[in-house]
């Protein structure tokens, strides 16, 4: 379904992507792990042409991210993304940020969307703050919110880009659970997270990226069983010792 | 002190000095609220425009943004009424010279507009340059179109962030708009000016003028402070702290 | 468009504009200095806790900043000399000249500008620093002089200058009372010769060069200090 080969990406002299290649299956939950900045989230964002890059090729169901002549705003319609800071819309509430692309983007009429929204919101288990702003909700429910916004649009995979790391502790598993029960409906995912529990439960492969380089790729029973590469262990040991 | 000179006939005109502040006061508003309406208009679209990715739009936003914030008021002004009416089509600056009413007057709502303009643009472009990155990354990842994420996302929370700024534009306008004497434009500060030299109750002329200023000043603040308050966004904390 | 422009009468007159300039400069810088020195002295009034001092700060800041600065020009050249008599206690007291008037004009309307920028840069400071330098047996005077204002200033240099560069566009104004700084001599040349486009855009143009270089530099500047910290 995402396809990408031989990615590379530089900002001025400095190379982020090198040479990037990999894929995502139908219904496959893919997780992609690294240090900070190893470009894994620029490349979650070369998925949905967030982030333009220069070189190599990616399609989603055939369809060329980089391409000048696709109409990108169609192909985003149709990939969700939830970010690390969430990024709902302060000035609109809850029920508003969910109806907003629902109504702009697929055309769906007002009472169409909102209809959806209380549906998707009852679903992650925030039906009382259908009303509120994001202000006035912790971060664990604007984070649901914002999968709950990604959701309507149907989308055919989802792109999530550190979604728990701007969480206090206590409301990391709330979005998990979330996570969790999509990956077990079947929905297609590509995450970029330290999570390595979510990993280890609903995660089909594993990629592990350093300094923009994919350096391992790989089913996640041989990724736990036995990483390849030095980096890898090294970085593992380090995020499960704590 | 004596302020029963504003009851005194005027020199000129068979009314009384009260009816000479009046249409003083008159004049500055009317001078203000019409250059502020250009201000706010033409400012909002150069500010967006200095937000743009495209180079063909940032830069002509850019250059007058320069141009009308590096020569002062007084020379503008000379420059719409001298300059201007001597460089246009031969035509066009007889009409300017001969036919066109209150000279004086739409030279001076022109100019301060047209000045006004590049502050208004500065201030616009700082508030939609406040707003993170992200959320224009979650609009374009919904499916919407750069138009769409300005007049959804970005317009509606970089107006909010800037109230304060442009209110401060709003209450210099009236304050600015007292340049407009040195063309003949006799709005307050012309008219203090005027009767103090008829009557040399200087002292008394000038508190008058200064306190209709000074009012002016507390109505903006007292609107404007209502109106943030009315478009406050609820729980968001960025600019609620003063 | 530019045939039967005369630019000859911009050369003619130069050194009497350079004149002009050299009053504007002056006039720029002095009334700078006044206004930082007074308006650091109106913020720490106005930061201070006892109402005799911050109530009077206060008021005059806002009744400055609420009035336009033609209307504070025309009430300092009524105001300074009637002052002077009443200092002098002479009833023919001679005047200052036109520039010490416009100099006072300035410097006290500035002074409103310059104070609300040194609050914001002195509130700017951590209130551990204060704290750190009371711990440390230091009194108000010196915890201010050597720990908080060189700290404010730092960090207030560019918005001061900036300021500057903007006081320096608002000294067109003494035109209002005739006198003859850059944009005054550009005006009396241009109407004892007819010339007012030539002149008038010669204007515009010096003092958009020096304002837009100078704006530069600032920009520059601020670039280099947010690096430092």
């Amino acid at each position: 379904m995402i396809e990408m080969k031989n990615i590379s990406k530089w900002y001025g002299s400095f190379q982020v992507l090198n040479d990037c290649t990999t894929k995502v299956e139908k219904g496959e939950v893919v997780v992609v792990c690294g240090p900070s900045g190893s470009g894994k989230s620029t490349l979650i964002k070369c998925v949905n042409g967030l982030e333009p890059f220069q070189k190599g090729e990616i399609t989603v169901n055939g369809v060329s991210v980089g391409d000048p002549a696709t109409d990108l705003p169609k192909l985003r319609s149709h990939i969700g993304m939830v970010f690390q800071n969430f990024e709902l819309f302060p000035h609109m509430t809850v029920t508003e940020n969910i109806n907003l692309a629902q109504i702009k983007v697929l055309g769906r009429s007002p009472a169409e969307a909102t209809e959806r929204s209380l549906a998707l919101l009852n679903r992650v288990g925030l039906s009382e703050q259908a009303p509120k702003h994001p202000g006035q909700l912790s971060g664990g429910q604007q984070q649901r919110v914002a999968i709950a916004r990604a959701l309507a649009m149907d989308p055919i995979a989802m792109l999530f880009d550190e979604p728990t790391s701007a969480l206090d502790p206590e409301m990391i598993n709330e979005v998990l659970d979330v996570m969790v029960e999509l990956a077990t409906e079947g929905m297609t995912m590509m995450v970029v997270t330290h999570e390595m529990g979510f990993a280890r439960k609903v995660a089909h492969r594993v990629i592990f990226m350093d300094e923009g380089r994919i350096e391992e790729d790989a089913a996640k029973e041989e990724f736990f069983g036995s990483p390849r590469s030095e980096r890898s262990q090294l970085f593992l040991s380090k995020i499960l010792h704590h | 002190m004596d302020f029963s000179v504003f009851f005194q006939p005027a020199f000129s005109g068979g009314g009384i000095y009260l009816d000479w502040v009046l249409s003083g006061i008159k004049w500055t508003l009317l001078v203000s609220i019409l250059a502020w309406i250009i201000a706010f208009s033409v400012g909002s679209v150069l500010g967006v425009l200095r937000t743009s990715h495209l180079t063909v739009l940032r830069a002509p936003a850019t250059v007058y943004v320069e141009i009308f914030r590096n020569v002062p008021l007084l020379v503008q002004m000379f420059i719409w009424y001298f300059v201007l009416p001597e460089i246009v089509p031969k035509s066009v600056g007889m009409w300017m010279k001969q036919g066109m009413p209150l000279p004086e007057f739409w030279s001076a709502v022109l100019c301060l507009g047209f000045y006004t303009a590049s502050r208004v643009a500065e201030q616009v472009r700082s508030g939609i340059q406040s707003i993170p990155k992200g959320q224009t990354e979650a609009g374009l990842a919904m499916g919407l179109t750069r138009v769409q994420v300005y007049r959804h996302v970005l317009l509606p929370m970089g107006y909010r962030i800037v109230i304060p700024p442009l209110t401060s534009e709003f209450l210099t306008i009236f304050k600015n708009s007292s340049v407009a004497l040195t063309i003949g434009v006799l709005e307050l500060t012309a008219q203090a000016r005027q009767i103090s030299e008829y009557t040399f109750r200087t002292f008394e002329v000038f508190t008058v003028a200064t306190v209709v200023y000074l009012l002016i000043t507390l109505t903006v603040t007292v609107a404007m402070r209502a109106l943030e308050k009315k478009v406050r966004v609820p729980g968001y904390i960025g600019s609620a702290g003063k | 468009m530019f045939t039967g422009f005369d630019f000859d009468v911009i050369q003619r007159s130069l050194p009497y504009l350079w004149q002009g300039m050299v009053f504007t400069l002056g006039l720029t810088m002095l009334s700078m200095a006044g206004g930082i020195f007074l308006g650091t002295l109106l913020a720490l009034m106005r930061l201070s806790s006892s109402r005799i001092l911050n109530l009077p700060a206060g008021g005059y800041v806002n009744l400055l900043r609420s009035t336009p600065l033609i209307l504070v020009i025309f009430w300092f050249y009524f105001l300074v000399p009637i002052a002077i008599k009443k200092i002098s206690g002479d009833a023919y007291a001679q005047g200052i000249g036109p520039f010490y008037s416009a100099l006072i004009a300035f410097t006290m309307f500035e002074a409103a500008y310059y104070c609300e920028i040194i609050r914001a840069g002195i509130q700017s400071v951590p209130r551990g620093q204060v704290q750190a330098a009371y711990a440390l047996g230091l009194n108000y005077r010196l915890a201010m002089m050597k720990v908080v204002l060189p700290q404010a200033f730092r960090n207030m240099i560019p918005i001061l200058l900036t300021q500057g560069i903007i006081l320096f566009q608002d000294t067109s104004l003494v035109y209002v009372v005739g006198l003859t700084d850059f944009m005054g001599a550009a005006g009396k040349v241009a109407q004892r010769d007819g010339r007012l486009v030539e002149m008038y855009l010669f204007a515009a143009l010096v003092y958009f060069l020096l304002c837009f270089t100078a704006s530069h530099i600032v920009k520059r500047l601020q670039v280099r200090y947010s690096v430092g910290r």
